[in-house]
C-alpha cells in the first residue's frame, strides 16, 4: 500500500513535469502547427542554467534568473529560427527546429565539455518528508500543485484576456487572423515565452529528482511530453495534461514492476505503445475533437 | 515518343556515370598500394571512412525521401527500420564459430547457424569457394535485412498509415523506439545479445581480396557499399519513373484527385512505406558493416532527424540532391572540420580561440542552421541533376547564340 | 438528343448527408438514364457538391442508396450517435440492406469519372503525367513489373492513348508543361481530359462552366456534347449558369437547402414558380 502511494506519487509528479514541458508543445503547436523539436533542448539548457547560474549566485536570485534566460532564449529561437520561415512550407520549419536542437546540444556539449553535470540541491524542493511512510522530496508533492496553478493561471489568460483571444484566434486561422490585423508575431512571441518559462519551472522539478545533466537529457522528456501533447489531443492544453499525467504514472509503475520480470526497459516504450494504440482508435488524440477550441 | 528516347539516353549516361565513379572508388582505394607511394591516401585516410558512410546514408536518405520526399507521407520510423537490418544482418552472418564469444553474457546463441557458413559448406571456406559464400551469403543476408524491415513496415502500415501528417510522424517515431526497447530487452538475449553489441560478422573489410600470404592484393572496402547503394537506389530511381512513382507523386500533391482518379491511397501509401523500409533495411545492415557491430542504442531518433536532415538539405524529391547532401553532410561533420576539435598554438604562440573539442559540432550546426535558414529548397530544390545539366547546356547555348563573347572568369 | 434507351445509369435514391445536425442534402432522389446529359442546379451552399461527393464516396451518406449500373454502389442508414440525432427522412428503410461504403478509387473503378469545382490538378507532374496517370488503375502492372521494366508494352500503350486523347483534346502542345502553368480555360479542359482516361461511363462534372465566359461556356456545351457522343458518355453535372445548363441537359434536377424543389425537362423547370423564386428570380448572380 505504502509502495502503491509512493508510487502513484511520483507518478503524478513525473506526470506533471511532463505537463509543463508539454504544453509548450501543445500551444506552439496549435499557433504555428509546428513540432518544436527544440523544445526538450531549451530544457536541458534551463537545467545547465540551473547549474552554472546558482553555482555563483544564491537560489532566489538564480532561479528567477533562470527562468529569465530561458524566456530570453525561447524568444530569441523563435525570431531567429522560425520566423523568418512563415511563409515557407511547414517542413521548412520543422527543420529548423531540429536544426536548432542539434545546435542548442552541440554548444551544450561544447561547454560542459561532454561531462554529465549534477543539478544542484535546491533548497526546500531537495528537502524530504515522510510521506505514508516513505522519504519523499518536496519537488514531487509541490509539483502537482503547482501544475495545477499555473495552468488554472494559463487558461484564465487564454479565455479572460486580450492576447489569448487572440492566441485563440490565431490558432483557429492563421491567415485570417493576419488579415484582421492581430499581430502575429508578438502572439507567437508571447507563446514561445510561456512556454519557454514553463520548461524552466519544469526544469527545476525534473532536475531536483534526476541529477544528471548532459546534452542529450532533453530529448526523452521532451519526445514524451510532445506525445503526452498528441495523446491528449495536439493543441488542447487540458489534453495535454491529462496525457502527460497518464504518460507520467505509467512510466512510473513500470519503473516500480518487480525487477525479475526485466520489462523496465520498456517504460519509454510503452509511452510510445500507448500512443499509438490511442491514434488508432482516436486519430485526433484523447481530446481532438475539441480541436475547434485549442489554443 | 521523343522524349522518351532523350529519357533513355540520359539514363544511359547516368548509370555511364555510376560506374565511372564506382571504378574511380576503387582506384582511389588502391592508389597508394598500387604507386608504391605512401602516405598518398592511405587505406586509413579519412576520406575513405567519410566515403563509406555516406555511402551507407545516401541510401538511407534516398529511401526516406521515396516517402518523405516523393509520397508526401511523414514517417519519422527511418532508425527503426535500420535497426531491424542491422540485426537481422547481424544475427544471419555472425560466424557459429563466433557465437559463443559474442554471445558469452547468454551462453551462446539461440541461432546457431550463420549463413555463409552454410554457404561454406557447400562453395567451400576458403579460396575462390569462400569468396562465393561471403558474397552470396552477405547477398542474401542484405536482402533478408530488407525483408524484415518491409515486414515489419507492412505491419506498422496496417494501423498507421491512415494517421495524417504529423500524427503519423510521431506515431513511426514511437514504433522505431519501441523497437529499439525490444532489442535491447534481456529475454530476447539469445538472439539480440541483449542491450550489448553483436560483432565479428563479415564487414566491409571482409572484401578486401588478399593473397596466400594474407597481403591485400585488392582494396574493396569502399567499393562495396557504394557498389549496394548505387544497385539499390538505382532501382529506387526506376521505381519513381514509373507508373508507381507518378501515383506517389499524385498522392502527394493532392489525395483527394488521386483517389478520385482510381489510385487506391492506402495501398500506394503503403506500397510506398514497405519499399522505404526495405531499403532503409539494407541500409541498416550496411551501417551495421560500416561500424563493424549492431548495437540497439545507436539507433534513436537522433539518427533519423540526422537523416531528414540530409534529405531537406539536399532538396525534398530529388534523389541526387538526396545523395550530394549525404557527401556534403558527412564530409563536413567527420572530416574537413575536424581542424576545429584541435586545440591551435600559432608559431607566434598565439592559442587560437575557442577551439577545442566539440567546437567542430557547434561550427557545423551553425552551417546547417545558415543552409536551413537561407537556402530553404535545399541543394537541389526538387530537379534531378540531369535537369539542371540539360538547362545549364541549353542556356549557356541561347547565351552564347546571343552574346558573341561571353566570358567570364 | 433521343434516348436510346431507358436504362439507368445512374439512380440515386433517398440519399441524406447530415453534418451533425445540419442537414446538407435531404432525401435526395435522382435517376440519369442512358446517354442522357442530366443537370443538378440550385443556387449556392444548396448541397450540389455535397450530392456528388456522396455519390463519388468522398463522404458516406448518412442515409440512402445509389446505384450504378442497376448494381448498389453506396448504401447506408444512419448508425452510432446518428440513429438518435438524423432529421432525414426514410431512416428505417435501408436498416436491412448491406451497407456499402466505398472509397472514391474503387467507384472510380467501376466507372463513374468526375472534375472538381476547385480544380484539383497534379501540380507538379506534367500535362501529359496528369492524363496518363489516369490510366494507372487500369493497369496490369505490378509494382515489380513497372519498376524493372517489365511493363514495356502496356506503358507504350498507355503512352500512345494518352498522346491521343491529349491531341483531340488539343492539349498536345502543353504536354511537357506543369499542369498548373496552363491557363485556367485549359485546365479545365485537362481535368475533363484526365477523366476520360479513366475510361467512364458515367462522367460527372462539377460546375464545369465556372469563371468562364460566355463564348466560352458556348465552347464548353458544344464540347461536352461532343464528348459524350464520341465516348458514348453518359453525364451528370452540377452547374450554375443556366445558360449552359438550358443548352445541353435533357433533364434538369433543382435543389435548394438539400431538397429537391423541382425536375423536368427544360421548360418545365424554367416554368416552374418555385425555381424561379428559389434561383432564377433572386439569385442571378455573376
Amino acid at each position: 500500500m505504502e509502495y502503491a502511494v509512493s508510487i502513484l506519487l511520483s507518478g503524478i509528479s513525473l506526470g506533471g513535469q511532463f505537463a509543463l514541458i508539454a504544453i509548450g508543445y501543445t500551444m506552439v503547436y496549435g499557433i504555428l502547427r509546428l513540432i518544436n523539436f527544440a523544445h526538450g533542448d531549451v530544457f536541458m539548457v534551463a537545467g545547465l542554467m540551473g547549474i552554472y547560474l546558482s553555482a555563483s549566485l544564491p537560489f532566489y536570485i538564480s532561479l528567477p534568473l533562470v527562468i529569465v534566460v530561458t524566456v530570453l532564449l525561447g524568444f530569441v529561437i523563435e525570431r531567429v529560427a522560425y520566423a523568418p520561415l512563415r511563409s515557407a512550407p511547414r517542413m521548412s520549419v520543422m527543420i529548423s527546429a531540429i536544426g536548432v536542437s542539434y545546435l542548442l546540444q552541440n554548444v551544450a556539449t561544447y561547454v560542459t565539455g561532454g561531462q554529465p553535470m549534477t543539478y544542484p540541491e535546491l533548497p526546500l524542493l531537495y528537502d524530504t518528508v515522510k510521506v505514508a511512510g516513505t522519504p519523499t522530496k518536496w519537488a514531487v508533492l509541490l509539483t502537482p500543485v503547482l501544475v495545477v496553478i499555473l495552468v488554472l493561471a494559463l487558461t484564465t489568460l487564454i479565455n479572460r484576456t486580450k492576447i489569448g483571444m487572440a492566441m485563440r484566434a490565431v490558432s483557429k486561422d492563421f491567415e485570417i487572423s493576419r488579415l484582421m490585423g492581430i499581430k502575429i508575431n508578438s502572439v507567437i512571441s508571447v507563446t514561445f515565452i510561456i512556454g519557454s518559462a514553463l520548461a524552466a519551472i519544469g526544469s527545476m522539478l525534473f532536475f531536483t529528482n534526476y541529477q544528471g545533466i548532459y546534452p542529450t537529457v532533453g530529448a526523452m522528456p521532451g519526445l514524451k511530453a510532445f506525445v503526452a501533447a498528441v495523446f491528449g489531443g495536439i493543441g488542447s492544453i487540458p489534453g495535454a495534461v491529462i496525457g502527460a499525467l497518464i504518460i507520467g504514472i505509467a512510466e512510473t509503475i513500470i519503473k516500480g514492476l518487480p525487477s525479475a520480470w526485466d520489462v523496465s526497459v520498456f517504460s519509454d516504450a510503452f509511452t510510445f505503445a500507448l500512443l499509438i494504440v490511442v491514434l488508432v482508435f482516436k486519430p485526433t488524440g484523447l481530446f481532438g475533437e475539441k480541436a475547434t477550441d485549442k489554443v | 515518343m521523343v522524349n522518351q528516347t532523350k529519357q533513355k539516353k540520359t539514363s544511359w549516361i547516368a548509370l555511364l556515370c555510376v560506374a565511372a565513379l564506382l571504378l574511380l572508388v576503387i582506384i582511389l582505394e588502391n592508389l597508394s598500394a598500387w604507386t608504391g607511394v605512401k602516405g598518398i591516401l592511405a587505406p586509413t585516410s579519412q576520406l575513405f571512412t567519410v566515403l563509406k558512410k555516406a555511402a551507407v546514408y545516401s541510401l538511407v536518405a534516398v529511401s526516406m525521401n521515396l516517402l518523405n520526399g516523393f509520397t508526401g507521407l511523414f514517417s519519422l520510423g527511418q532508425a527503426g527500420f535500420m535497426l531491424l537490418g542491422a540485426y537481422t544482418y547481424a544475427i544471419l552472418t555472425v560466424p557459429a564459430a563466433a557465437k559463443d564469444q559474442v554471445y558469452y553474457l547468454y551462453g551462446g546463441s539461440a541461432i546457431r547457424y550463420s549463413v555463409i557458413d552454410l554457404l561454406g559448406k557447400l562453395f567451400g571456406s576458403s579460396g575462390a569457394g569462400g569468396a562465393v559464400s561471403l558474397i552470396l551469403g552477405v547477398l542474401i543476408a542484405l536482402i533478408c535485412a530488407g525483408l524484415v524491415a518491409a515486414l515489419f513496415a507492412w505491419l506498422i502500415g496496417l494501423p498507421v498509415l491512415r494517421l495524417k501528417s504529423d500524427y503519423l510522424a510521431i506515431a513511426t517515431l514511437g514504433f522505431a523506439e519501441i523497437l529499439r526497447a525490444i532489442f535491447q530487452w534481456q529475454r530476447l538475449g539469445p538472439v539480440t545479445n541483449g542491450a550489448n553489441m553483436i560483432k565479428q560478422f563479415p564487414t566491409f573489410t571482409s572484401f578486401n581480396i588478399k593473397n596466400a600470404a594474407g597481403r591485400e592484393v585488392l582494396r574493396l572496402s569502399t567499393f562495396v557499399p557504394f557498389l549496394v547503394a548505387a544497385a539499390c537506389i538505382f532501382i529506387i530511381v526506376l521505381l519513381i519513373n514509373s507508373s508507381y512513382g507518378r501515383a506517389f507523386k499524385a498522392i502527394r500533391d493532392d489525395e483527394i484527385a488521386a483517389e478520385a482518379m482510381g489510385i487506391n491511397l492506402f495501398r500506394h501509401k503503403q506500397l510506398a512505406f514497405v519499399i522505404s523500409s526495405f531499403f532503409a533495411g539494407v541500409g541498416g545492415a550496411l551501417f551495421a558493416m560500416y561500424v563493424a557491430n549492431a548495437q540497439a542504442k545507436v539507433y534513436t531518433s537522433t539518427m533519423t532527424y540526422e537523416i531528414l536532415l540530409i534529405v531537406v538539405l539536399g532538396g525534398i524529391g530529388s534523389i541526387s540532391g538526396s545523395c550530394i547532401a549525404t557527401f556534403l553532410y558527412v564530409a563536413a561533420s567527420e572530416w574537413w572540420l575536424r581542424f576545429l576539435d584541435v586545440e591551435t598554438v600559432l608559431g607566434n604562440g598565439f592559442k587560437v580561440p575557442l577551439l577545442r573539442n566539440g567546437f567542430r559540432m557547434v561550427v557545423f550546426s551553425v552551417i546547417i542552421m545558415i543552409v536551413v535558414l537561407f537556402f530553404r529548397q535545399g541543394i537541389m530544390g526538387d530537379k534531378e541533376l540531369p535537369d539542371l545539366l540539360r538547362r545549364r547546356g541549353r542556356q549557356s547555348k541561347s547565351a552564347a547564340a546571343e552574346e558573341t563573347e561571353g566570358g567570364h572568369g | 438528343m433521343a434516348e436510346k434507351n431507358e436504362r439507368n445509369v445512374l439512380h440515386v435514391e433517398n440519399v441524406t448527408m447530415q453534418f451533425g445536425g445540419v442537414v446538407a442534402v435531404n432525401n435526395l432522389s435522382i435517376d440519369v438514364k442512358e446517354h442522357q446529359i442530366v443537370a443538378l442546379i440550385g443556387p449556392n451552399g444548396a448541397g450540389k457538391t455535397t450530392a456528388f461527393n456522396c455519390i463519388t464516396g468522398v463522404y458516406h451518406p448518412t442515409n440512402g442508396l445509389v446505384e450504378f449500373l442497376d448494381q448498389p454502389i453506396v448504401c447506408a442508414h444512419p448508425t452510432g450517435k446518428m440513429k438518435k440525432a438524423y432529421k432525414g427522412e426514410e431512416p428505417e428503410k435501408y436498416v436491412h440492406r448491406h451497407e456499402l461504403n466505398p472509397t472514391p478509387d474503387q467507384i472510380t473503378r467501376l466507372g463513374i469519372a468526375r472534375t472538381f469545382q476547385n480544380i484539383r490538378l497534379w501540380k507538379s507532374i506534367t500535362v501529359f503525367e496528369n492524363v496518363l496517370l489516369a490510366k494507372h488503375m487500369r493497369a496490369k502492372q505490378n509494382v515489380f513489373s513497372a519498376t524493372f521494366r517489365g511493363n514495356a508494352r502496356e506503358e507504350r500503350r498507355m503512352r500512345e492513348e494518352t498522346m491521343a486523347l491529349l491531341e483531340e483534346q488539343g492539349l498536345d502542345r502543353f504536354r511537357d508543361e506543369l499542369a498548373t502553368s496552363l491557363p485556367y480555360g485549359l485546365q479545365r479542359r485537362l481535368e475533363i481530359a484526365r477523366a476520360l482516361a479513366t475510361d467512364p461511363t458515367l462522367l460527372l462534372l462539377d460546375e464545369p462552366a465556372a469563371g468562364m465566359n460566355p463564348q466560352e461556356t458556348q465552347e464548353l456545351a458544344e464540347f461536352i456534347r461532343q464528348t459524350r457522343e464520341k465516348y458514348n458518355l453518359t453525364v451528370f453535372l452540377i452547374e450554375h449558369h443556366m445558360d449552359l445548363v438550358m443548352r445541353i441537359s435533357d433533364y434538369i434536377y433543382v435543389i435548394d437547402f438539400g431538397s429537391e424543389i423541382a425536375r423536368g425537362v427544360r421548360r418545365d423547370v424554367q416554368a416552374n414558380q418555385k425555381v424561379i423564386d428559389a434561383y432564377l428570380g433572386v439569385a442571378e448572380d455573376e
